[in-house]
This record gives C-alpha cells, sequence and structure tokens, in this order.
C-alpha cells in the first residue's frame, strides 16, 4: 500500500519534471527540473531496494554531473530569439526522432511482454540476505573483472583525450611555485647594509 | 523505539515505527537546533578571545542568549524579494540548505543503536546529502540576479566539486579498513583498533594523514575561514547572501552552522572513535557514549574557530591547487596503501 503511494509519488515527479524539463523556456529551469528527476529516479531505485544504485545515481549525477550543468548553463549568453527562429528548418528532424523513439518504446513493450531475449549466461542469483553494496562488489571484481577494469581504462583514455585537447601552454605566465617560496631562507633574500648618511643602497 | 510502540502501546507496527521515526526525528533536530544557536555564541566567544575581545556579553548572563535575539530580531524583519529576483528560486534557496543541513543527521549515531536510519549505505548517504548542499547556494546566487552572489555561486560550485573528490577518497580508505558502510558499524570496528589499545583509525599511521586530509577537506566543504571564499567582504560583499534579509538569511546562517557541526561530527565519528572512549580501557566505558562523542564534537568546533581565528583567507588558485593537486594524489597514494596492507594481511605469511 505505502509502497504503491510512493512509487506513484516518485514516478509521477519523474514524468512531470521530464516534461518540464523540455518544456520550461528557462534553461536554467530546465536543468533543475532534470535535477528533480534524477532525484525522483533515485527514491524509485530505493523503492527497487537498490539502494547503493540509487545513492550512486544522487552522489554522481545530481552531486557532480548536473552541477557542472548547471554551472555551464548559468554562463550560457542564450538567445532565445535566435533559437526559435530555427525551429521551422529542424521541426522535420524532431519529428523523425520523436517518432523512431516512440516506435521503439512500442517495440520495446511487446518485446518485452513476449518475454526476455536470452543475450548470456545470466549470473547465479546471489544470497538475498547480503547488501546490495557487497553483492555488486563480489560480481563486479570476480566475474566481469575485465570488464571493468576496461570500461575504467576507457573512461581514463577519454579523461586524458579531454586535458590533451583542452591543455594549451601560454606564455609570459607567473605561476606561484610554492616549494620555492616555503624553501627560500632569510638569509638568502636579505642583506645588512650601513649606508653612510645621506647616501642609500644600491640594489 | 519501535518494538516499544508496538508491544507496550499496542499499535501495528506500521504505526508504531512511524510515531517511533517521528520522535527520533524530533529528538535530533529540535536540540540540534539549540546546539546551533549555542554553537554561534561559542563561535563568537572564542574568536573573540583570541582577538582580545569581550564578544557577546550583553544579552542574558555572558550573552548566552544573544543567539536567540538575533533570532527574535530576524524573525521580526521583513523580507525583501529584489524585484528582478527569480522570486521561486531565490526563496527555495534557503530550504535546500537547511533541509540538506537537517537531513544528514538521520545516519549519524550517537550510541550504541541511539539513531534515526541505520542504513546500509550510511556513508554514501552523507555524501549524497552533502553534495546536495552546493544547490542551496548556487540557486540562491543565481536567482539573486546580481553580481556579487552569482559570482559566490560560481566559486562554490567549483570548490565544493573540488574537495568532495578528496573527501570521497579518504571515506573510501576508511570504508575498507572498516569493511562497512553503516556509520555504526564503522565505529565498533575502531574499539581496539591500536594494538588493542586504542579507539580510533586516526591513531593508526596509515590513516593518520586521511584525518588531517578530512578536517581540512570539511573546512572548505562548508566554507568556513580559511576557505571562505564565497563570501570574501572584500571581494564578494557577503556573497550569495547578499540579497538575502531575515528568516531567508537566518536559514542560511543556521544551514551553515549545522553543516559545520555535522561536519565536526563526521571528523569524531570516522577517524576518532564515535562514542567510544579515546582507550580501550573498562573503566572509560562507564561514561556514556554521547558523553564522549559530545567532547569529540566540540573538540572539533575548537578547532574550526581557531583556525577561524587566526588563518588568513587563501587565494582562490591556492584553493584549487590544494584541493586538486595536493588532496587528490595524496588521498589516492593512501587507498592504494591502505588497500595493499589489508591484502597483505590476508596472505598467510
Amino acid at each position: 500500500m505505502i509502497q504503491a503511494i510512493a512509487f506513484y509519488l516518485f514516478a509521477g515527479v519523474v514524468i512531470l519534471s521530464a516534461g518540464l524539463t523540455i518544456s520550461s523556456r528557462n534553461p536554467v529551469h530546465s536543468v533543475l527540473w532534470l535535477i528533480l528527476a534524477f532525484f525522483n529516479a533515485a527514491g524509485l531505485m530505493v523503492l527497487c531496494g537498490a539502494e547503493f544504485i540509487a545513492m550512486l545515481l544522487v552522489i554522481v549525477y545530481v552531486g557532480a554531473v548536473a552541477v557542472l550543468f548547471l554551472f555551464v548553463v548559468m554562463m550560457l549568453d542564450i538567445d532565445f530569439a535566435e533559437l526559435r527562429a530555427g525551429f521551422v528548418r529542424y521541426a522535420p528532424v524532431g519529428v523523425a526522432l520523436a517518432l523512431a523513439l516512440a516506435a521503439e518504446v512500442v517495440i520495446g513493450f511487446f518485446g518485452y511482454t513476449a518475454g526476455g531475449v536470452e543475450l548470456a549466461v545470466k549470473a547465479a542469483p546471489l544470497d538475498p540476505t547480503i547488501p546490495n553494496i557487497e553483492g555488486i562488489g563480489r560480481l563486479l571484481y570476480s566475474r566481469y573483472l575485465f570488464v571493468f577494469e576496461g570500461a575504467g581504462l576507457v573512461l581514463l583514455v577519454a579523461m586524458i583525450g579531454a586535458i590533451v585537447l583542452t591543455y594549451r601552454e601560454r606564455g609570459g605566465v607567473r605561476r606561484q611555485s610554492i616549494s620555492s617560496q616555503v624553501n627560500r631562507r632569510a638569509k638568502d633574500s636579505t642583506r645588512n647594509m650601513q649606508p653612510a648618511v645621506g647616501q642609500g643602497v644600491e640594489l | 523505539m519501535t518494538s516499544f510502540f508496538e508491544n507496550s502501546v499496542g499499535m501495528p507496527y506500521g504505526w508504531a515505527w512511524f510515531t517511533a521515526t517521528l520522535i527520533g526525528i524530533l529528538v535530533i533536530a529540535l536540540p540540534l537546533m539549540l546546539a546551533v544557536a549555542m554553537i554561534i555564541y561559542a563561535d563568537r566567544k572564542i574568536w573573540a578571545a583570541m582577538a582580545l575581545r569581550r564578544g557577546p556579553n550583553v544579552v542574558g548572563p555572558f550573552g548566552l542568549l544573544q543567539s536567540f535575539a538575533d533570532g527574535l530580531k530576524v524573525f521580526l524583519q521583513e523580507t525583501i524579494v529584489p524585484s528582478s529576483a527569480n522570486r521561486g528560486l531565490f526563496l527555495l534557496a534557503p530550504v535546500i540548505t537547511f533541509t540538506v543541513a537537517l537531513i544528514v543527521w538521520a545516519v549519524v549515531p550517537f550510541a550504541p543503536g541511539a539513531v534515526v536510519a541505520n542504513i546500509n549505505v550510511g556513508l554514501l548517504y552523507v555524501l549524497a546529502a552533502s553534495s546536495l548542499g552546493v544547490y542551496g547556494i548556487i540557486i540562491a546566487g543565481w536567482a539573486s540576479n546580481s553580481k556579487y552572489p552569482f559570482f559566490s555561486a560560481l566559486r562554490a560550485a567549483a570548490q565544493m566539486v573540488s574537495y568532495e573528490v578528496a573527501i570521497g577518497f579518504v571515506l573510501i580508505s576508511v570504508v575498507l579498513w572498516a569493511g562497512s558502510f553503516n556509520l555504526s558499524e564503522i565505529v565498533t570496528a575502531q574499539t581496539g583498533h591500536v594494538f588493542g589499545l586504542l579507539n580510533g583509525f586516526g591513531f593508526n599511521p596509515l590513516l593518520f594523514p586521511m584525518a588531517v586530509v578530512f578536517l581540512i577537506s570539511s573546512m572548505a566543504e562548508t566554507q568556513r575561514a580559511p576557505f571562505d571564499l564565497t563570501e570574501a567582504e572584500s571581494e564578494l560583499v557577503a556573497g550569495y547572501q547578499t540579497e538575502y534579509s531575515s528568516m531567508s538569511f537566518a536559514l542560511f546562517w543556521l544551514g551553515e552552522y549545522a553543516n559545520v557541526l555535522l561536519m565536526c561530527t563526521l571528523n569524531a565519528t570516522l577517524f576518532w572513535g564515535g562514542w567510544l572512549p579515546p582507550l580501550d580501557w573498562a573503566p572509560l566505558y562507564y561514561v556514556p557514549g554521547i558523553i564522549w562523542l559530545f567532547v569529540k564534537i566540540l573538540l572539533f568546533f575548537f578547532i574550526f574557530s581557531w583556525v577561524k581565528a587566526t588563518v588568513p583567507r587563501y587565494r582562490y588558485d591556492q584553493l584549487m591547487r590544494l584541493g586538486w593537486k595536493v588532496f587528490l594524489p595524496l588521498s589516492l597514494t593512501f587507498v592504494f596503501l591502505v588497500s595493499g596492507y589489508l591484502m597483505l594481511q590476508r596472505v598467510p605469511l
């Protein structure tokens, strides 16, 4: 009973906020609605008993990805008139995409009701008493170890690629060198002078 | 407590759970608000003492009621919403900050079994909730539709995301050693940690540097001095709070101090044994666990105030350097060291 109420609450808010993400005129509002959608999706995950995935969804998507999204969108200077000017030109593409998506949803629904396709041998059902962090950990680090490490490598390469693409050496920049500041001693940088009256010192 | 309402009062299980949880929330949230009021007073007194001033000393004995007077004052003020602000988001931002500062307390264990939600992903919940904290500030900065709050919001976003990376790795090394994400189990795993003598991961040479990194990162995460660039008054007026007044301002204020208290509690819980006494020695266990926890929290709060009173503010590039070039490699190295040591222990020699 309470699960059903919670499910319809979360699912309803996900759909509503997903709709508002698309339809709201202000891009910052769109991102905020998207965040609400992520958050409620995490609620759905909790209902499934996948609390680990739920927490990851909030930490990774809401806490990191969406913050960067918001960061970028807030700094964009978007001209709405210009955006709307291209609407008629791009409308056929949009309609085609929408049709493709709708067709996939329908096919997916009938495919699902017809029974699943066996793509690979399923992992043995785990002992239901162990928490799902442990369950996922045991599978990831034994059965799917190479796939997992491979995914890690792909991410590493992507990260290095992003750094290589955006990094540029700029000349004439004075950088702070913390170690030389810390290693500097008084005797290296000060001299005791006894100038005659009215003469001053040469620097 | 659920079983008390179920068996002694005779409620059905659902209602017993509901009542017990509601009481648990009130038992934590109401004293927390009182503690925040007193901790603001303590902060100002410590600060004043270090600057050879008197601090609040007019309202009530020793100025103890100063925070309540301030609270009453902001409560009676008018809430001003700037005409060009985004009204809905402008009013939502302090609510988000305040709510997020409160929800994390649900998983904090105060004594054996004394926790509202004893969930097995407790530490991840803490990370998730603290990563939500940044939204209050970003939304406040953006919705104010004013330059300085906006700069402040951008600074806050970059700062909190950067330091969460280091905090994540620190927490991983703690979790590796404790073998659990549950905060209560992390505390009990610290019993007699070093040769069966001391209670606390912080006494372990492999985890002590992580405790220091966590303490500094928690100052950055709560935007306390020396990392308070988001409200640097010489550059940004008051940062994201500039356009706020009355209760909407007070909610930011309360949320900020509730977060500081939370970070002190996490420092105490994750590295210094939480409710356990510092020595694993039987007579010390006669002192109730909650007293040990409070002593540790207050000690960390004193360190926070001390740092605020003595350390000058960082420059923004220095802040980023510390987060990305010092703490991130350091904590990553210690994740390797800790997991390597734990694996070595499993190998029969």
